[in-house]
């Protein structure tokens, strides 16, 4: 398993799960990089009928599964099924919302349009100037770090062994087939390995010699101080949508509010490409609180005591790529997820785990191969 | 005992509110200031509950925030008194 | 050619140092300062409301501040630098206006170099009650006295190291409070080697060695036992400071079993050393010496950031004397100055004077390796989110996790409102992989309507 973040962490338990001898290295420490910089979303509200959605279920079916019966320190992964709400605040973004909320529930989604009351109810300090909201009350929250490392900590308990500060520096391919990796700390062979690099799986997967068109998209959050409970759900704007499935380059901003379990709410989100620069732009923040305040004019006053960015692993067409290589027998991606890592991860690790020990998959693989336009077409 | 003000000639006096109660204090004080003097020597809740006051006193530790004139979060190491101020104190997550 | 724009961020002895050779190297000068007074915490004065007795240095202070080419921006809070293109100084992102208020004004400066002197406050390592009210850091000790004429307590124990906790005594033994010790964790040998090292370089520390030995004789005079080689590991009382426990250490720290005593006091002072601000150094890209301690300068104090210069406590704990001459050196030359003019070399030679006073200090008063053992599984570390040692260690120690990050994000240890500044070295020297403790890009509080307006405003 090459990445301990989120993804390769439950990757590498359903396989030890299932009795393969894992061994997971990775550049840094578990769960340090795109993971512990993450919202924690596990939604199906902003998933339009497809794969992703089908994923999306999947994984939402697996979480309480996976977290059942934890205790004590265990409860780090801090799982909310708190609910989501997503709001429309023009007479366009509202007929767009119904629309989607329909189609949505047609593919069995729980979308449940809220009257003003309802909604007031909900949530009493977001602003009266809604023009259609819609409750989706499957949607969750994970801490995300917390929940990556119980994945990897099952992993581990199930004899998976783990490398860390060992970064991969080439492939050792023999007769098309990859057997083994040269990594930091000397070599590390194997009968298939699994690239779940998050950002870093282009760079990851060139190494190796087979490329996949997987790129940083750059995304900024503010915290606010610990406040009242002032937000109960996920609560976002139907232009989150839009801005997911945007391909543009450039900044894309829409209000992403929620309460996390120490008090502070997480005000997001932005996404731009601008390769791995790190630089925080205050034009950027400012844009996120505008956005925030249009929603939630209340917390003008609250103060925000920090910022963080984070890369999320995007590819042209918002699509995980999970499955085989078709140019490198043995070598698996698990990658791509843009922002739904958190949430998709568990799913990722049973499609993967299946798919790798010829069981029947719970959801159609062929729309995440590896084999199609936007992941091997232009690199770069 | 409790903190106190060295007394000095030529103090101008202000009055504050603190959760409704009058406080005398005394001009160029901070509200942190204005609170130790009239010997609170915590005012504010941490998550579980215990009381804090002033640690650090310059503005570093954020244990001493109260709320002014309905404003939350507001260092009273850090804010300088003014006539009429109502303060209110916080405690973790409560308001 | 237009004069260069220098900005100066922190008005203590560095910061003003630095403006004033910047003005007499013919720059513009903004100095801010989120403090109402010019001074930093050195030269701490109370607001003119509220003065007893004349300012002393206030004309020094005022040839700066009355400049025709220097901006004062009091109250000002700097709450994020952000990096530019190449070449360039980092932007200037600040708020003006009352401490915490809200609908400050926004502006940005784009300053042609910029001076670093945002000062230190005091490293306090948790013992178990520090979080009790009546537990004062010695420099809000130190503030209350100076700035509020406000003793913290009657019966007053002072611990820690260094000596700065003789001043603290001496304001309140001033102010009428009993001090019953002061108690000086290190032995009397380290304490004695180190400051009777190469003891021909303390004569250009005369001023600092007097100063000292004044401080000494009010002890006496008041019967004020100086215990060294003692620390208090303990706080206790029912929601507030009651009693100290003190205990006798060895050389790292350690606690001599059965020699702890009971004292009862209604404060307890401390300060182990302290801490730089380093927030804006690490947000501007600069880099930091081993150990993520300082900012690194070069003999210029010109950081690793091109146009970007540091000065006093966030390069090096050396006193005043030594960040004035920092200041001054990092002024002239973000001003364009010549660096071989006589007042450069002059300075230059004054700051690594300073800085073998520094390292003189630090020999004193180190901090024993071995203070962990006063830390019991329930003692809180993170004041702000009471985070205690055992949950700490725990989620350190777990194989699938324990990046520092990680640790963070389930203890909530560094998370709360202090955003790390008391916890942060702790925590790093705590977890076996340290990170940076000093990354903060918010670095002040910014209320969210704040950063919603639209307005911010380039300086004239």
């Amino acid at each position: 398993m090459l990445g301990a973040g989120i993804v390769g962490a439950a990757c590498a338990r359903e396989l030890a799960l299932a009795g393969c001898a894992v061994t997971v290295v990775d550049r840094g420490a578990p769960a340090e990089a795109t993971t512990a910089h993450g919202e924690g979303n596990v939604l199906v509200s902003d998933k339009g009928p497809g794969p992703e959605l089908e994923l999306a279920r999947l994984s939402r079916r697996l979480w309480p599964e996976v977290l059942a019966g934890r205790t004590g320190r265990e409860q780090t992964a801090e799982w909310d099924p708190k609910g989501g709400i997503v709001v429309a605040t023009t007479d366009d973004g509202a007929a767009e919302l119904e629309r989607f909320a329909a189609s949505q529930r047609a593919a069995g989604v729980r979308a449940e349009p809220l009257d003003a009351a309802a909604l007031a109810a909900a949530e009493p300090h977001l602003t009266r100037d809604v023009t259609a909201a819609v409750a989706y009350p499957e949607d969750a929250q994970v801490q995300p770090a917390g929940a990556a490392t119980l994945l990897l900590g099952d992993a581990l308990r199930a004899g998976a062994e783990l490398r860390t500060g060992c970064e991969v520096l080439g492939g050792v391919a023999r007769g098309g087939r990859i057997t083994g990796v040269r990594t930091a700390l000397g070599p590390v062979e194997g009968d298939a390995f699994i690239d779940a690099a998050g950002p870093w799986a282009g760079e990851l997967s060139a190494r190796l010699g087979a490329p996949v068109a997987v790129r940083p998209r750059r995304g900024e959050a503010l915290v606010t101080a610990p406040l009242p409970p002032t937000v109960f759900h996920k609560v976002y704007d139907a232009g989150y949508v839009g801005a997911v499935g945007s391909g543009a380059g450039d900044l894309r901003v829409s209000a992403v509010v929620e309460a996390t379990r120490a008090g502070t709410i997480l005000l997001g989100s932005s996404r731009r490409r601008a390769g791995f620069d790190d630089r925080l732009r205050p034009e950027v923040l400012s844009a996120i609180a505008r956005k925030a305040l249009r929603l939630f004019p209340g917390l003008a006053g609250a103060p925000v005591m920090r910022a963080y960015g984070g890369f999320r692993p995007y590819v042209d067409d918002h699509l995980p790529v999970v499955g085989p290589d078709p140019r490198l027998d043995g070598l698996w991606h698990a990658a791509g997820h843009e922002g739904a890592g958190i949430g998709l991860s568990v799913g990722t690790g049973r499609l993967l785990a299946d798919l790798l020990l010829g069981r029947d998959p719970p959801v159609e693989p062929a729309p995440f191969r590896v084999d199609r336009p936007a992941v091997l077409g232009e690199i770069g | 005992m409790s903190p106190r003000l060295v007394r000095a000639d030529g103090d101008t006096p202000l009055r504050v509110t603190v959760d409704g109660q009058p406080l005398q204090g005394v001009r160029g004080q901070t509200i942190a200031g204005v609170l130790l003097a009239a010997g609170r020597l915590a005012w504010r809740e941490g998550p579980s509950g215990a009381p804090r006051g002033v640690f650090c006193g310059i503005g570093v530790c954020f244990d001493c925030l109260v709320t002014v004139n309905g404003l939350r979060d507001v260092r009273a190491c850090r804010r300088r008194a003014r006539d009429g101020d109502e303060i209110t104190t916080q405690s973790r997550g409560e308001g | 050619m237009t004069a260069r724009r220098v900005a100066v961020i922190g008005a203590g002895p560095a910061g003003l140092a630095a403006a004033a050779a910047a003005l007499r190297a013919g720059a513009e000068v903004t100095l801010v300062d989120a403090a109402e007074q010019p001074g930093g915490q050195y030269h701490r004065m109370p607001p003119d409301a509220f003065r007893t007795r004349p300012r002393h240095g206030r004309r020094d202070f005022d040839r700066v501040l009355g400049h025709p080419r220097c901006a004062w921006w009091a109250e000002t809070s700097v709450w994020t630098l952000e990096r530019a293109e190449p070449g360039e100084a980092p932007r200037v992102h600040v708020l003006r206006g009352p401490a915490d208020g809200d609908g400050r004004d926004r502006f940005v400066l784009e300053p042609d170099a910029l001076v670093l002197a945002s000062g230190a406050h005091d490293r306090v390592l948790p013992f178990p009650g520090w979080e009790l009210p009546g537990v004062f850091t010695a420099g809000a000790t130190q503030a209350l006295a100076k700035g509020e004429r406000l003793a913290v307590g009657d019966d007053v124990v002072i611990a820690g190291s260094g000596p700065f906790l003789l001043p603290v005594a001496a304001s309140l033994l001033e102010a009428g409070s009993r001090v019953l010790e002061v108690l000086e964790a290190n032995p009397a040998a380290t304490v004695l080697r180190g400051w009777a090292r190469r003891p021909w370089e303390l004569a250009a520390q005369g001023g600092k060695a007097a100063e000292l030995a004044g401080y000494a004789a009010l002890l006496a005079r008041h019967r004020v036992p100086y215990r060294t080689g003692r620390a208090v590991v303990e706080a206790r009382g029912d929601g507030r400071v009651e009693e100290a426990v003190t205990a006798r250490l060895r050389a790292d720290w350690s606690v001599l079993p059965g020699s702890e005593r009971t004292v009862p006091a209604d404060a307890v002072c401390v300060s182990h050393g302290f801490s730089p601000q380093l927030e804006l150094p690490v947000a501007a890209g600069c880099a930091l010496t081993e150990g993520d301690r300082f900012v690194r300068v070069d003999d210029d104090q010109l950081t690793s950031v091109p146009r970007v210069y540091a000065a006093g406590e966030i390069t090096g704990i050396a006193g005043a004397p030594a960040a004035r001459a920092e200041g001054l050196l990092a002024g002239w030359l973000a001003a364009g100055g010549a660096p071989a003019a006589p007042e450069s070399r002059r300075a230059r030679l004054r700051r690594d004077q300073g800085r073998a006073f520094a390292a003189r200090l630090a020999a004193a008063h180190p901090i024993g390796a071995a203070w962990t053992g006063w830390l019991r599984p329930g003692t809180v570390v993170c004041r702000c989110e009471e985070t205690t040692y055992g949950a700490l260690r725990d989620a350190a120690d777990d194989p699938a996790g324990g990046a520092p990050r990680v640790v963070k994000l389930g203890t909530r240890a560094g998370l709360g409102p202090c955003q790390a500044r008391i916890c942060g070295p702790t925590v790093a020297e705590l977890l076996a992989r340290p990170a940076n403790p000093h990354h903060r890009p918010i670095a002040q509080p910014i209320r969210l309507g704040e950063l919603a307006a639209p307005d911010e405003k380039e300086q004239e």
